[in-house]
């Protein structure tokens, strides 16, 4: 008897348990955790997925993506914008958005086994959660695991070997790094002294200006932003708030195109308020005096990382351009951005290549 | 009395702490890493984590830090993995001395540096690192930073290979470095930029290309260092295009700099793969420099240089001329003996060898060239010991400018100027932290 009661008991816990995950309706966004900063031990706690090893987001929990994206090797991101219901980010054309207290940005990496077919076999590395805590932005990596059935919080990062087939059906692989948690901050911190606080880097207009395909259809994600009521004060056509070239865009000017290049995968730190402002190099689309974005600059403190070139942008010498060899090296003491990946980006070294090349002496 | 680390009660020390440097005390000179006893959280284990090496141990006991934790490393050699950061503030990372505990970088996989401190009020005591891949220890943006008897080394000697920084604080204020050593960087060794309210004392700099470098920055003190058989010994430099220029109030005195022999191994393009081997203090587009009561021995270039900016730039802001540097009270031997590269080339065709102790290029703006020099703004030499018949320093004014230009009007002067003006006694650095740097921190 004793036995039996158990099992019952035990089928009816079951039975409550599959019925409570059924339920979407119960995947609210855990907004006190966010804003105490108190980041659950899995990535299942904040509850931001109805379905996380699909990537569906739930209810208020919107997908977003850039023009162009930071490298980082090769990985798919799945991001996704969670504002707490009721509040809302004043539209900015300059900066990136400030998104209030409770908000979160969520971050997937993950890979396809092969990316001719991006949707099948699918393997999530990490999710990175950026929660605006009451003290300020706070970085949370999350690493799933094998199975796919969570994902932990790992303050120190991990690394992971990961191979796949690549667009052009050759075999890739790399050493995956997670980062931790001040490599986090590296990238997104701003200021100095005692002052420094962590920010956002990608949800600004400019990165996001252009039309997202919504489960709903097409749809510019500042209008939608707008309408999901996140976002208020951004101009009615899309047309008049600031739009980055996508890097990949053959038909885009290719100077537009560098500097985006540039901008997302270097402008968080080489900024005037980044921690790279020490070099003098700033490379946000907005710099308009080309010493300052590099054109004829002197190294200040690169050491071997000057491959034994006397300017960052050398003008049609690609290939005696400090930037293009520390763009194309993979060693820890050379390779610039310095953080967020392991392998070289061909196709970004190809096009930074390209637009030294063709830029007059 | 200003509060400092060290003086943080080590019951501070949170749990997670405590088990670092208990997990890896054992003495292991050479031996394979400690392995930590055990993960503070151990049901973290899927997917591969960092595991328990000394990456993993250290690094998570500097992202648990509270402020004013201490972290103890135990004797021991660390083989790091990966670089190591700290961004917490008022920590304390101390080792059982700079022979003792060692991280070493031989097989870094990752990171630009291998220590970086990105918060203020930390004082890094009594460790090595060893063979980074990038600069050894760097401090960004910090409000307070003492190093002190920590040592920076590449310990397969000058190569351009090695990492540009040995001890690399930057775009920091309040800097003590103090009885600490820098070897084989292949730039500075110890370099101090765009930063302001500095002191680096006792310490010992060797093999390095710069021995000794404080650029962009404001109010320094380098006294009591030695810096030998680096290419050069102490560089006081401003360079443009830097969000912070105008490097001005830098005292150099009782250093000892000699036999700066190592020839120039810097990758090029960095500012100092221009200096010339054997190049003792070397003084380039600061105002206010006092270099006093140094001894400058077996300098094969010269034992002072003060020059312009020598590149083409484009900056509207910066000045690229040094005025206002005082040279006096130092002892000069056997400087000048073998001039290196094209600069000291250049100096040699127009003074001969051996070079004078002092060496100042003449390079003014046109208009002081024609008006004359400003009160204050000159190049003043006191008196000094060295190799004139006298028995004072000897001195050239390469007259530059007319070098280039005007070639029949060039005329170089072996007579010190008398500009107007004179020695400004600068007031020097006082750092909030220093009263609290322990007695024992001036023991080399």
């Amino acid at each position: 008897m004793k036995t039996a009661r158990t099992h019952l008991v035990a089928a009816i816990t079951a039975t409550l348990l599959a019925l409570i995950a059924a339920q979407p309706a119960q995947a609210d966004v855990a907004v006190d955790a966010i804003i105490a900063g108190k980041a659950p031990k899995q990535l299942s706690g904040f509850g931001f997925f109805a379905d996380a090893v699909a990537q569906q987001p739930a209810d208020g929990v919107l997908p977003y993506d850039l023009i162009t994206p930071l490298f980082t090797d090769y990985a798919k991101k799945h991001r996704f914008v969670f504002v707490p219901e009721g509040q809302s980010a004043p539209y900015n054309p300059d900066d990136v958005f400030a998104l209030p207290v409770g908000s979160a940005l969520i971050k997937t990496f993950a890979y396809p086994a092969d990316m001719r077919m991006p949707d099948a076999n699918v393997r999530l590395v990490e999710t990175r959660v950026l929660a605006h805590t009451q003290k300020g932005w706070r970085a949370y990596p999350y690493v799933w695991n094998a199975e796919m059935t969570a994902a932990d919080l790992k303050p120190l990062g991990a690394k992971q070997d990961i191979s796949w087939i690549d667009a052009g059906g050759a075999e890739k692989s790399t050493r995956y790094l997670v980062p931790n948690m001040n490599q986090c901050r590296s990238c997104h911190v701003k200021g100095l002294g005692r002052d420094r606080q962590m920010s956002p880097i990608g949800p600004e207009a400019k990165h996001l200006n252009h039309d997202y395909p919504y489960a709903d259809g097409l749809a510019n994600q500042l209008t939608r932003w707008t309408k999901a009521g996140i976002l208020t004060g951004a101009p009615e056509n899309p047309d008049d708030a600031p739009r980055v070239a996508d890097w990949a865009d053959e038909t885009a000017p290719i100077d537009a195109r560098a500097r985006a290049y540039l901008d997302i995968n270097c402008a968080h730190c080489h900024m005037p308020d980044g921690p790279a402002h020490t070099s003098g190099l700033y490379l946000d689309t907005r710099i308009t005096d080309p010493a300052q974005y590099g054109i004829f600059k002197r190294p200040v403190a690169a050491g071997r990382g000057s491959g034994g070139f006397d300017f960052d942008i050398a003008p049609g010498e690609p290939d005696h351009s400090i930037l293009t060899y520390r763009l194309d090296s993979a060693d820890p003491g050379i390779m610039m951005p310095e953080l967020g990946r392991t392998m070289i980006h061909d196709e970004g070294v190809e096009l930074i290549r390209e637009w030294i090349a063709q830029m007059e002496d | 009395m200003p509060t400092h680390a060290l003086f943080a009660p080590v019951l501070a020390l949170t749990t997670a702490l405590a088990l670092a440097p208990a997990a890896m005390a054992q003495p292991a000179p050479d031996a394979p890493a400690p392995e930590a006893a055990q993960s503070p959280d151990a049901t973290q284990s899927p997917a591969e984590p960092l595991g328990t090496d000394a990456y993993t141990a250290i690094q998570e006991a500097l992202l648990m830090a509270e402020p004013g934790a201490v972290i103890e490393l135990g004797p021991g050699r660390y083989e790091l993995s990966d670089g190591l950061s700290l961004a917490v503030d008022d920590v304390t990372i101390k080792g059982a001395g700079m022979d003792k505990t060692i991280l070493s970088f031989r097989s870094q996989k990752s990171g630009a540096e291998g220590v970086l401190v990105e918060s203020s009020g930390v004082t890094l005591m009594d460790f090595a690192v060893e063979d980074a891949k990038g600069d050894a220890i760097k401090i960004v943006g910090a409000d307070g930073i003492s190093i002190i008897r920590v040592r920076a080394e590449w310990t397969n000697g000058p190569d351009p290979l090695n990492g540009a920084y040995g001890l690399y604080p930057v775009a920091s204020k309040n800097v003590l470095i103090d009885g600490s050593i820098a070897r084989g960087a292949s730039d500075a060794g110890i370099y101090v930029g765009q930063s302001d309210n500095i002191i680096v004392r006792n310490s010992l700099a060797e093999f390095n290309v710069a021995g000794i470098e404080i650029e962009n920055s404001y109010v320094a003190d380098v006294y009591d260092n030695v810096a030998t058989r680096n290419t050069g010994g102490i560089l006081i430099f401003d360079l443009p295009g830097l969000p912070q220029q105008g490097g001005h109030s830098v005292r150099v005195f009782d250093n000892k700099v000699f036999d700066n022999d190592t020839p120039n191994f810097a990758p090029a393009g960095n500012i100092v793969g221009g200096v010339p081997m054997g190049t003792g203090v070397m003084v380039m587009a600061n105002s206010k420099v006092e270099v006093f009561n140094n001894t400058i021995e077996n300098n094969a270039t010269t034992g002072v240089l003060i020059v312009a900016y020598p590149n083409e730039y484009e900056d509207e802001q910066y000045y690229p001329y040094p005025e206002g540097v005082s040279i006096y009270g130092n002892t000069f031997t056997n400087s000048g003996f073998a001039p290196d590269n094209e600069i000291g080339e250049l100096v040699s065709s127009i003074s001969g060898t051996p070079v004078p102790d002092i060496v100042w290029d003449g390079n003014i703006p046109l208009w002081h060239y024609i008006a004359g020099i400003p009160e204050n703004r000159g190049i003043y030499i006191g008196d000094n010991k060295g190799s004139a018949e006298d028995g004072q320093a000897s001195f050239i004014d390469l007259d530059v400018i007319p070098y280039f230009t005007w070639s029949w009007f060039h005329s170089p002067s072996r007579t010190t100027p008398a500009h107007a003006g004179g020695v400004d006694k600068l007031p020097g650095a006082a750092l909030p932290q220093d009263q609290a740097a322990v007695g024992g921190s001036t023991e080399q």
